[in-house]
């Protein structure tokens, strides 16, 4: 069985705590508790390696960014920039997220289990088996998946009550790659001008009951309730939206 | 002064990542605290700052003399404190003064003296006297006036405390802890167009209004234009004045509510306006018509208050962070949840609002037919 090590965070300097990470994952540690967080940023930056991390309390801006692999649950809510460009791995929130969600993520997920804020996914790009993927179990801000160039991008509004719309504004503004699924209807005017509706295909329907599979084992929550609900599609319209737009 | 670059740059990296940090705490109740807890906050989101300025303002502060406007002010020379104190009074009667009381600490280098009076106006034989319009007259005429002068804070039963240095720092020097307040707001400044000075770090305050800002006023100098018209003068050389000033005049000289202020500091976009139905959709577009230059553009998180109220905006489209927390009477605001979890782990509530969604707490008791709090959205955790 990996070796669980557990870190008293009180007070320590994110510089120090990254030193420790990566001297820990380094030699093998299979599983790491993080206790006492608040605020320290870029916890688990650049870090490589499949280690698990689980952080009580709430972790600082830029929570995983560039990392390669590793699995951080965090129970509590994430600030701006969690999963910044990252590479591979989870990230997975028991609460809510903040600002630029997931911003340039390449590759890896993150689950975040009530709301985000403003500009969830923006410019997240994949290439072949590389597809960031956000899940969010509830709601977002205005301009989620703003100028997204690839991934797959999942909003369930399960934290909306009964009748109660997603508000989200300018979604997929700039957007020119990859997909955003969204539980429930949005109006026209909440679109951004790159992206259009389609109807989900039997792909789109396996992949979502997959990925919703796996929000509802780690949430502890009802896949069935959240898959007999109508799913919205967006795609980009355009691969290239300002390809034409500097040149005379 | 400080060498910037060491401080802004000591690890010599190609790109410092900083941003200013807000913090405001308001008992709606009333009841006064100490700054401890505000200190240690804003002590936690000490890397977004850099040590080139830092500030508190404490409502609540000064009960006993609270019929007195207190002035803060700090001086850079004996000639200006001279100058300023003849000019003070004729102005006003001075009740009390004395030196701001500060400690020797090591890390605030050169200070500037700071001074308080607490003073009520000599009432000129004019007949329509306004109390207020006399002390902001009297604040421009110091700022612009008199070499080396700067009014920290001109309101009654408050005071801001500020100066250039982490605001743990200042918090320090100033000796804070000992002070008790029921409303206090923070700043961590990260200077990005204007240099780092006492007089430039915040909070802003005219009369009771304050104000702590994270971001860039960009419409700074079409505000600041309209602004002077109504004989406001900027001279903090910096962009968050124009706040102040804003609110005081919709505020207080145009009798505003909070309310409608955030609609023309912060107005929905001209496609969100279309969607209202016809008595909003006409407001707003009166709004913007009467007071189109003092629309805020560019990023800014604020949190203004004065004697009763604190409000928490941020620009359209929320460029800039903004938390809030309640727990019991409390209302926290935040440019970080992590700051407000430090100080009061079990929140009843923590949410992010909507970009140019106002905050407001208000005291229950001097306005008990008011809501506490009215922020809309998610509650969680």
């Amino acid at each position: 069985m990996d070796k669980i090590v557990k870190i008293n965070a009180e007070g320590v300097k994110y510089r120090q705590l990254n030193i420790k990470l990566r001297e820990l994952t380094a030699n093998g540690t299979g599983k790491i508790e993080l206790h006492n967080i608040c605020g320290q940023r870029y916890i688990g930056t650049d870090l490589e390696g499949a280690v698990e991390i689980e952080i009580f309390g709430t972790p600082g801006n830029d929570l995983g960014a560039f990392m390669d692999k590793p699995r951080i649950t965090v129970h509590g809510n994430a600030q701006d920039g969690c999963g910044n460009t990252m590479n591979s791995g989870e990230i997975i929130i028991h609460g809510h997220a903040g600002d630029i969600t997931g911003l340039a993520a390449r590759g890896g997920r993150i689950f975040v289990r009530d709301d985000v804020g403003y500009r969830a996914g923006i410019h997240m790009k994949g290439y072949n088996d590389k597809k960031p993927t956000i899940v969010i179990g509830g709601t977002a801000q205005d301009f989620v998946g703003e100028y997204m160039a690839g991934g797959i991008m999942v909003l369930l509004g399960l934290t909306l009550s009964k009748g109660e719309r997603h508000k989200a504004c300018f979604i997929g503004t700039g957007m020119h790659g990859g997909v955003i699924y969204i539980r429930g209807d949005v109006d026209d005017y909440q679109l951004g001008k790159e992206v259009d509706r389609a109807e989900l295909n039997n792909e789109d329907n396996e992949l979502l009951e997959s990925l919703v599979g796996e929000y509802v084992e780690y949430f502890n929550m009802n896949p069935k309730e959240i898959m007999s609900t109508r799913f919205t599609k967006l795609f980009p319209r355009w691969l290239r939206p300002y390809g034409r737009l500097y040149a005379y | 002064m400080k060498e910037l670059k060491r401080i802004q740059n000591p690890y010599n990296e190609a790109k410092v990542i900083d941003a200013c940090s807000v913090f405001g705490m308001m008992d709606q109740s009333g009841k006064c605290f100490s700054g401890e807890g505000v200190i240690r906050a804003i002590a936690n989101m000490h890397d977004r700052g850099n040590g080139l300025g830092g500030g508190f303002a404490i409502y609540g502060l000064y009960p006993d003399l609270a019929d007195y406007f207190a002035f803060h002010i700090m001086y850079l020379s004996v000639q200006a404190k001279k100058q300023t104190e003849d000019y003070l009074n004729k102005k006003f009667a001075i009740i009390q003064c004395e030196e701001v009381p500060t400690q020797p600490t090591t890390t605030i280098n050169d200070p500037p003296l700071v001074w308080r009076y607490f003073t009520s106006c000599n009432k000129p034989p004019v007949k329509e006297f306004i109390e207020e319009e006399y002390v902001i007259s009297c604040v421009m005429e110091i700022n612009t006036g008199i070499d080396g002068a700067f009014v920290f804070s001109s309101g009654k039963d408050m005071a801001v405390f500020k100066g250039v240095g982490y605001p743990e720092e200042i918090a320090e020097f100033f000796n804070l802890k000992q002070y008790m307040g029921y409303l206090w707001t923070a700043h961590g400044r990260f200077p990005t167009n204007t240099p780092g000075w006492w007089g430039g770090a915040h909070p802003f305050c005219l009369l009771d209004w304050t104000v702590v800002h994270n971001g860039e006023l960009s419409s700074y100098g079409i505000n600041r234009r309209y602004l002077e018209q109504f004989g406001y003068k900027c001279t903090m050389q910096t962009d968050t004045e124009v706040v102040a000033y804003a609110i005081d005049l919709l505020i207080r000289k145009h009798k505003l509510p909070i309310e409608i202020a955030a609609k023309i500091l912060a107005p929905p976009l001209w496609s969100e306006i279309e969607r209202h139905p016809k008595r909003e959709r006409e407001l707003l577009k009166a709004l913007r018509q009467v007071y189109g230059s003092l629309l805020l553009n560019g990023p800014f998180t604020v949190i203004i208050a004065h004697h009763g109220e604190m409000i928490g905006l941020t620009d359209r489209i929320r460029l800039r962070p903004l938390t809030v927390g309640t727990k019991n009477d409390v209302l926290y605001l935040s440019s970080e949840e992590s700051a407000i979890r430090l100080i009061c782990p079990n929140l009843d509530s923590a949410w992010i609002p909507m970009g140019g969604e106002p905050i407001i707490g208000r005291l229950t008791e001097r306005q008990p037919s008011s809501p506490t709090a009215e922020g809309v959205g998610s509650s969680a955790n």
